[in-house]
């Protein structure tokens, strides 16, 4: 005979975890771990809420991914801040700080090379838009530096426009930037 | 680790100890702040140390572009000590090198303000 009360009462009980499960997932850091087939490499992926505490947490994450690859402790200290900005990018002026807004960013060592994807929700970005840091008019500004940065540490960097939102993709070849080498 | 100031005064010029990391967030603000209520104080030679300071992004570079820029405009000086090699050649790659006045030796940054 089937218990009506408590079918019910167990109804109620795996809606609410449905609930709390949906309300976790909204919220809480994601993190995918791929192997990719036929290669050594795997790759790592967070969705992250768009606040400062993710930037850091893509800080780190890159560090450690550099130091796990042998990289040496100038190239690290490139690596971990192009990665920053481009973070902070996101976050800042790709989503504005905004709560429903989400970034991800993905971390690969394909053997070769670290390649870093970074992307935003945001009104999307155009580089070329971007006024040079270095021109005499705009050495005093305030901002406008985190591009050239990332530009200047990293070996390549490639837009891409997601409507909506921007990715980066950050690569640095391994080999010279690894110690020893 | 997040940025600490220590503020102390040296023939006329106040000099800020900093430490930790200059970056988006906590660390630019407290900067801004600092020198603004120096500033506002009345205080305008500032020697800004960052012997301790291990890291600095872009706004955090920033944040001191404008420190150097509000203290100018407000008839000030604010000038650069001890840089680490980090900074040094962040500062050097964003052609600011030579916008500020950077000094290694304490004691001649101080006897550089103009009296």
């Amino acid at each position: 005979m089937l218990d009506i009360a408590s079918s019910s009462k167990q109804t109620a009980s795996y809606r609410l975890k449905r609930f709390v499960t949906h309300r976790i997932k909204d919220v809480m850091p994601k993190r995918e771990e791929e192997h990719l087939a036929g290669q050594q490499a795997s790759r790592v992926t967070y969705t992250l809420e768009s606040s400062l505490d993710s930037v850091n947490k893509v800080e780190q994450t890159a560090e450690q991914m550099a130091k796990k690859a042998g990289v040496d402790e100038d190239e690290i200290f490139k690596i971990t801040m192009a990665v920053r900005e481009a973070a902070v990018n996101a976050v800042l002026h790709g989503n504005s700080y905004d709560p429903d807004k989400r970034i991800t960013a993905s971390f690969e060592n394909t053997g070769d090379s670290l390649v870093i994807r970074i992307a935003d929700q945001g009104k999307g970005l155009d580089p070329d838009t971007l006024p040079d840091p270095l021109a005499p008019e705009n050495l005093l500004r305030g901002s406008g530096r985190g591009i050239f940065l990332i530009r200047s540490f990293m070996d390549e960097v490639h837009f891409k426009q997601l409507h909506p939102g921007t990715e980066l993709t950050l690569i640095k070849h391994l080999g010279t930037a690894q110690s020893g080498s | 680790m997040s940025m600490k100031i220590t503020t102390r005064q040296v023939d006329g010029v106040t000099i800020l100890d900093l430490s930790g990391r200059i970056t988006l967030g906590e660390g630019s603000v407290l900067l801004r702040d600092a020198v603004r209520d120096l500033l506002a104080k009345g205080s305008k030679q500032i020697l800004l140390n960052l012997a301790d300071v291990n890291y600095i992004d872009s706004s955090g570079i920033g944040e001191l572009v404008s420190a150097y820029t509000t203290a100018r405009n407000q008839g000030g000086e604010l000038k650069l000590l001890n840089l680490t090699k980090k900074v040094h050649d962040l500062l050097q790659i964003t052609k600011l090198y030579t916008v500020f006045d950077v000094k290694d030796d304490e004691a001649s940054a101080i006897a550089s303000y103009t009296r």
